[in-house]
């Protein structure tokens, strides 16, 4: 039972994919937009395709995986820290939120001109750009699933001799687990995002975003654009379900994921 | 705040610390960080950094030095940030109404869901700023296009989320509905809207910073006003202050706009709060 509606969830999932391309491609073809604009899904297919085999954008993929990857890291080295300490002394939190509310809405994206200037259009300016947007999402979900912690186990972790570091790391960590990786899974979105914006503005270097930069100057490549921004979908696509697929097989004790999505 | 904190006995230790510290104390450590910040300028004399009060003074010669008629503000508030305020505003609202309307019907029909289920993931997970200059050939420069690019990059949460809450309607309430055999539109207005409310407001709240993401990067290639085009400008002038500005503006316009809807998510979701002791998880 459980079985076969996985299995039909999953041609459906596939007829509504496909339902998706061929709608792409009739709009693409019958004209109500210049083909040059809106391009079918073949020709975009056909594009990335082309940039797949051509020797170059392999390694524009490895750049902005690999960037993406170092801010991503980046970002859970500081948040969840940052979040643990926040987190387990309530009042450090409170006293210090009016600073977080006041840094946490700055754009990013308004950053990066600013950051080109300081640290030029290379790794350092895109990792400073993800972490500033990626680390809010994991520091938020770490406090939140820290709060979630059974304060029973906690005190009997406390009443059996633990100190305060061991009841963090052995008792609230694990508990708050679930909501970190749900963090971590929100910030791997943002920072990719960020990633593709940094290269795209920064100009120089190489990337997916510099790819789709280079592609939409002028008027005739637009199928590379769409492949480019194709291209990077996956990439999120994939490491979605990459950490999903983490979270359900690592935490086994916590099979429930908590956080907003 | 405190009130709704009153009310949640849940956690009592995180709970209490709320309750008791003062709102001095946090606006004391902002102005603690800001003095700190002002000292380490000062030393450093690094043209990348000006010093905070050279920040404020360029904010106010910018916005704020307008005849008390106008309440200080200068022109520039009417070229700079007003166009921006309703691009930002404009394609949150169509994105939220959109994306609850169209995210209620999917989460009601588990069928409709299996269908569109991957295709959405794929979608959310597209970079919006890659997609800005099929934007820009499709609807050309202009608020169109900048509005198109705020309510394709914001609408995923909050389709998403109104899917998840719509889902979750409690099987009592759907049985009582049909017991009663409620009408359509008190079916869609009493129940599962209500419902879903709670997951509704969290992707908001994650949709409006986007919107001020999308509302910066889409000004920056794509007009001739608004905060994104100023802070382009003031990098081809090389004008630091200017800049530093406009991100300074920028955060606490992001404040602002977070608080104003915290303020209504609150008195919208009394009910719940009362029920369950706190707001959906904030991202």
């Amino acid at each position: 039972m459980a079985v076969s509606s996985v299995s039909s969830a999953v041609v459906r999932g596939a007829i509504g994919v496909a339902a998706f391309l061929v709608a792409g491609e009739v709009i693409g073809r019958i004209g109500i937009v210049a083909r040059t604009y809106l391009p079918p899904t073949s020709d975009v297919l056909g594009a990335l395709w082309q940039m797949l085999s051509a020797e170059g954008f392999g390694t524009d993929v490895l750049v902005t995986a690999a960037n993406w990857m170092l801010g991503l890291a980046t970002a859970v080295a500081i948040g969840v820290p940052l979040g643990l300490l926040l987190g387990s002394v309530p009042r450090l939190n409170e006293v210090s939120r009016l600073v977080v509310e006041f840094l946490r809405p700055i754009p990013s994206v308004a950053l990066i001109p600013l950051m080109v200037l300081v640290l030029g259009t290379g790794t350092e300016m895109r990792v400073f750009v993800m972490v500033f947007a990626a680390v809010w999402p994991i520091l938020f979900n770490t406090i939140y699933g820290l709060m979630e912690v059974d304060p029973l186990a906690k005190e009997t972790a406390r009443s059996y001799g633990s100190g305060r570091l061991a009841v963090a790391l052995r008792v609230s960590l694990p508990s708050a687990a679930p909501f970190v990786l749900t963090g971590i899974r929100l910030a791997a979105t943002t920072a990719l995002i960020l990633e593709v914006t940094a290269e795209y503005f920064g100009g120089a270097g190489r990337g997916i975003g510099t790819v789709i930069s280079v592609a939409s100057f002028g008027s005739g490549q637009k199928d590379v654009v769409l492949a480019g921004a194709l291209a990077a979908g996956v990439l999120g696509l994939l490491a979605n379900l990459a950490l999903e697929y983490t979270g359900r097989h690592t935490l086994v004790w916590a099979h429930q994921p908590g956080g907003a999505r | 705040m405190t009130a709704m904190m009153f009310k949640a006995p849940s956690h009592g230790l995180a709970r209490r610390a709320f309750a008791t510290a003062p709102v001095l104390a946090r606006w004391a450590v902002l102005a603690g960080l800001v003095a700190l910040w002002e000292l380490a300028t000062w030393r450093a004399e690094n043209p990348f950094f000006p010093r905070p009060t050279a920040i404020a003074e360029a904010i106010k010669e910018q916005w704020l030095s307008g005849p008390p008629s106008r309440l200080f503000l200068t022109e520039a508030v009417r070229e700079d940030v007003l166009p921006s305020l309703v691009r930002l505003l404009g394609g949150w609202a169509i994105a939220g109404v959109l994306g609850v309307s169209l995210g209620l019907a999917i989460g009601r029909s588990a069928w409709l869901e299996d269908f569109l289920a991957p295709v959405l993931h794929f979608l959310r997970a597209v970079p919006p700023p890659a997609l800005l200059p099929v934007f820009i050939v499709l609807i050309g420069l202009g608020s169109s296009m900048q509005l198109a690019v705020i309510i394709f990059g914001v609408i995923w949460p909050i389709l998403l989320n109104a899917v998840d809450g719509a889902r979750s309607v409690p099987a009592t309430q759907v049985d009582t509905a049909r017991v009663f055999r409620v009408s359509r539109l008190r079916w869609l207005f009493g129940v599962v809207l209500p419902s879903a409310s709670p997951k509704i407001f969290a992707g908001l709240r994650i949709s409006l910073s986007l919107s001020l993401i999308l509302m910066v990067i889409s000004e920056q290639v794509g007009s001739s006003n608004g905060l994104g085009s100023s802070l382009v400008d003031a990098q081809r002038n090389f004008s630091l202050r200017s800049m530093w500005a406009v991100i300074v503006l920028l955060g606490v316009l992001g404040y602002l706009l977070n608080s104003g809807l915290l303020a209504i998510e609150r008195r919208a979701l009394r009910w719940h709060l009362g029920s369950s002791g706190q707001l959906a998880d904030t991202t």
